[in-house]
């Protein structure tokens, strides 16, 4: 199977929906000329011309809200936020317009757009620079919330997102960007809402999604090798629609459960999670339900106490033992 | 008074014309008096719905807030009538009147404002959110200025789609201070978008007046975005049509936005809950009533013109009243929608069930 990057397998899912459908514009600031602020979108206006590929001016809502408003007409537009970050200065846009169109207007209205873009910290990039705005963008009944880990998700999550008529919000990660993975050849489909087990195991069930399934499987590795334990990974993939099932019969499994995220613990996904668990899965727990998330605080800029504000292998290792305990 | 800020702006009317020229203006001269009656009649069954309406409200049949149009009906009446198959419309939460004058049915707006289920947005939207599609009518849109960058959107689809249409994204005055239509204004004149911004400029963004609020012309801010810009008197039905219809004619055949500021003015308050006496007085109301009111400004030219006749005037009336009262005993007879259709329209998917491609939970509880 061909090895790409994350970026790479998002480029090709870009191009081969553009190639499919001619309603497909992809839309943001720097993605045309400049070839993409982190080279997702490189040749792609070389290979398709700038009425496909559209650089915006630094507007976030205005750009956005031109998609939304060009999407009731059934024009599809992928729009990239150089960093999600920027969805605040877009709310109203996201989270008033695309998301309640549909509802308001009693079914007449479809709004069939991605907004995707990176949305991590551990980059030293500051507060304002790090939001993980997946838990507030799925608190929005209408939307679609994907997370994608690995190159081969990106791809087939982003092809489903295009093809998808319901608003669908594309979480990537700057620095899962260079990180490589094997893809299927042709047409590589994955179907939102679907979780995967990235690794299979008996004692501990780790429900985790994005980056936060690379510290999980590295940690899970030390656990087997120094503890004798044996852990499943969940990789939600998708928060909204959510594959809860994969979840609660991998709990029934193992009986233990770990959430590990790149999240505000506040009103986080881990927390809509354990309440799913004990709700349907009470039965099955030998432990309370453990959650690893980020330190609670603004990000902090310091690059090597970044690392320890944000879920990472030690940490989740750490976690799993008390678990495990 | 027009105002174009490029050479390749289109030639507007001069400054110093009468009302009467307007009537003369070609997209008015072609009118038939069959159609100026049906111009004026439009008007009047926005006013009367409007009133039915505001009863509605105080007999508490319609819940939420209720913003009229009364006033202002010679705008959307006009701007409206000039829409051709790939023109569209988008608009804020004072929205009836672009709802009748695009055609929607009336009982259906009336259902919408008492939230039954017969609604034009199945008692989902309430009267901030009308939406019909199939008439080029994207809403309805409660947050100020919000629908502006959407305005700009319908105007990118419709160039996207290499269609010969124009966009018209209405706002009040209270809008223009809004960030998103600065970036909309921007990016229509950067990209060269078919949108024709319209500003209904009622003089109260809710109760703080246009001098409190806004500094300078408020469509003066075109020349800023290297945009055409024109003002015109929202109380001439001829005069808003002749206006608009240069506007929409410079999007459509030139690709080129602008921003129209339409003079008007609101009857009533913000909304009803609004008191309406901190900020103007009965007399500036009066005054208004009494020399600008649009209906009576059309009816005068069109009797002056032998079109309408005291007969004609008062059976339009009638069956203005009329509609509105079938309209609020057709909301009243309907159904409210059920606990069961609080999840209906949420997803495409969820509405499509067999057509659904994503697996997993799409509702939580």
């Amino acid at each position: 199977m061909p090895v790409f990057t994350y970026r790479e397998a998002i480029r090709h899912a870009l191009a081969e929906e553009l190639e499919r459908d001619a309603n497909v514009v992809i839309m943001g600031e720097e993605v045309a000329q400049f070839n993409g602020a982190y080279k997702v979108t490189e040749g792609l206006l070389a290979k398709f011309g700038d009425k496909r590929v559209v650089d915006t001016p630094i507007t976030e809502a205005g750009f956005i809200g031109a998609g939304i408003g060009a999407s009731m007409l059934g024009v599809r537009p992928v729009m990239e936020l150089m960093f999600w970050s920027f969805y605040s200065v877009a709310f109203d846009q996201i989270l008033n317009n695309a998301a309640n169109v549909r509802y308001m207007s009693g079914g007449q209205i479809s709004c069939p757009i991605v907004i995707r873009g990176p949305a991590n910290g551990g980059t030293n990039v500051g507060a304002t620079h790090s939001h993980t705005p997946e838990n507030v963008l799925a608190n929005h009944p209408g939307v679609k919330v994907v997370v994608p880990s690995t190159a081969a998700d990106a791809k087939g999550l982003l092809k489903s997102a295009i093809r998808d008529n319901d608003p669908v919000f594309f979480l990537e990660n700057t620095l899962l960007y260079g990180e490589k993975g094997e893809v299927p050849e042709g047409e590589h489909i994955v179907p939102l809402g679907v979780a995967d087990i990235k690794r299979t195991g008996k004692d501990l069930t780790i429900v985790t999604y994005g980056r936060s399934v690379l510290h999980s499987l590295k940690a899970a590795e030390i656990l087997e090798k120094e503890h004798g334990a044996s852990v499943e990974i969940v990789d939600l993939r998708t928060i909204r629609p959510l594959d809860i099932d994969t979840v609660l019969k991998s709990v029934a499994k193992t009986h233990r459960v770990l959430i590990v995220e790149e999240q505000k613990p506040f009103a986080s996904v881990g927390t809509q999670l354990s309440y799913m668990i004990q709700r349907e899965a009470f039965d099955e727990l030998d432990a309370p339900i453990h959650r690893l998330a980020t330190v609670d605080a603004p990000a902090i800029y310091s690059p090597p106490v970044e690392v320890e504000q944000l879920p990472n292998a030690q940490r989740v290792l750490k976690a799993a033992l008390e678990v495990l305990a | 008074m027009t105002k174009t800020s490029s050479a390749t702006a289109a030639k507007k009317p001069a400054a110093s014309a009468k009302a009467a020229d307007f009537g003369q203006a070609p997209v008015n001269a072609k009118l038939t008096a069959a159609q100026k009656i049906e111009l004026y009649r439009t008007m009047v069954r926005i006013r009367r719905f409007e009133e039915r309406s505001l009863r509605s409200y105080q007999a508490k049949k319609i819940g939420g807030f209720l913003h009229l149009y009364i006033g202002q009906e010679a705008v959307a009446t006009g701007c409206c009538s000039l829409m051709g198959a790939n023109d569209h419309v988008i608009t804020a939460y004072r929205d009836h009147g672009h709802a009748i004058a695009v055609g929607m049915d009336t009982r259906a707006l009336m259902a919408e404002n008492y939230g039954k289920v017969t609604g034009c947005s199945k008692g989902k939207g309430g009267s901030m959110h009308y939406f019909a599609p199939d008439k080029n009518y994207w809403g309805g849109h409660g947050i100020v200025g919000g629908q502006i960058p959407l305005g700009a959107g319908l105007a990118y689809g419709i160039k996207y789609k290499g269609l010969k249409g124009a966009a018209m994204a209405f706002m009040g005055d209270g809008a223009v201070n809004q960030g998103a239509v600065h970036e909309a204004y921007n990016l229509a004149a950067l990209w060269q978008l078919p949108a024709v911004f319209i500003i209904e400029n009622n003089g109260y963004s809710m109760g703080t007046s246009q001098a409190r609020s806004s500094a300078g012309q408020l469509a003066k801010r075109a020349e800023g975005y290297d945009m055409a810009w024109g003002q015109c008197n929202g109380h001439d039905l001829y005069e808003v049509r002749a206006t608009v219809d240069e506007h929409l004619r410079m999007a459509r055949e030139q690709c080129k936005p602008s921003i129209l500021e339409i003079d008007t003015y609101r009857y009533r308050g913000h909304s009803v809950a609004d008191p309406d006496n901190t900020y103007r007085t009965k007399e500036e109301i009066e005054e208004y009533r009494r020399t600008k009111d649009p209906i009576q400004v059309f009816q005068n030219l069109l009797v002056a013109e032998r079109v309408l006749t005291e007969d004609l005037i008062a059976e339009i009336d009638t069956a203005a009243r009329t509609e509105a009262d079938a309209a609020a005993d057709f909301a009243e007879a309907s159904p409210f929608p059920t606990v069961e259709d609080i999840q209906k329209d949420v997803y495409w998917e969820a509405d499509n069930p067999s057509e659904r491609k994503s697996q997993g939970r799409l509702f939580f509880d």
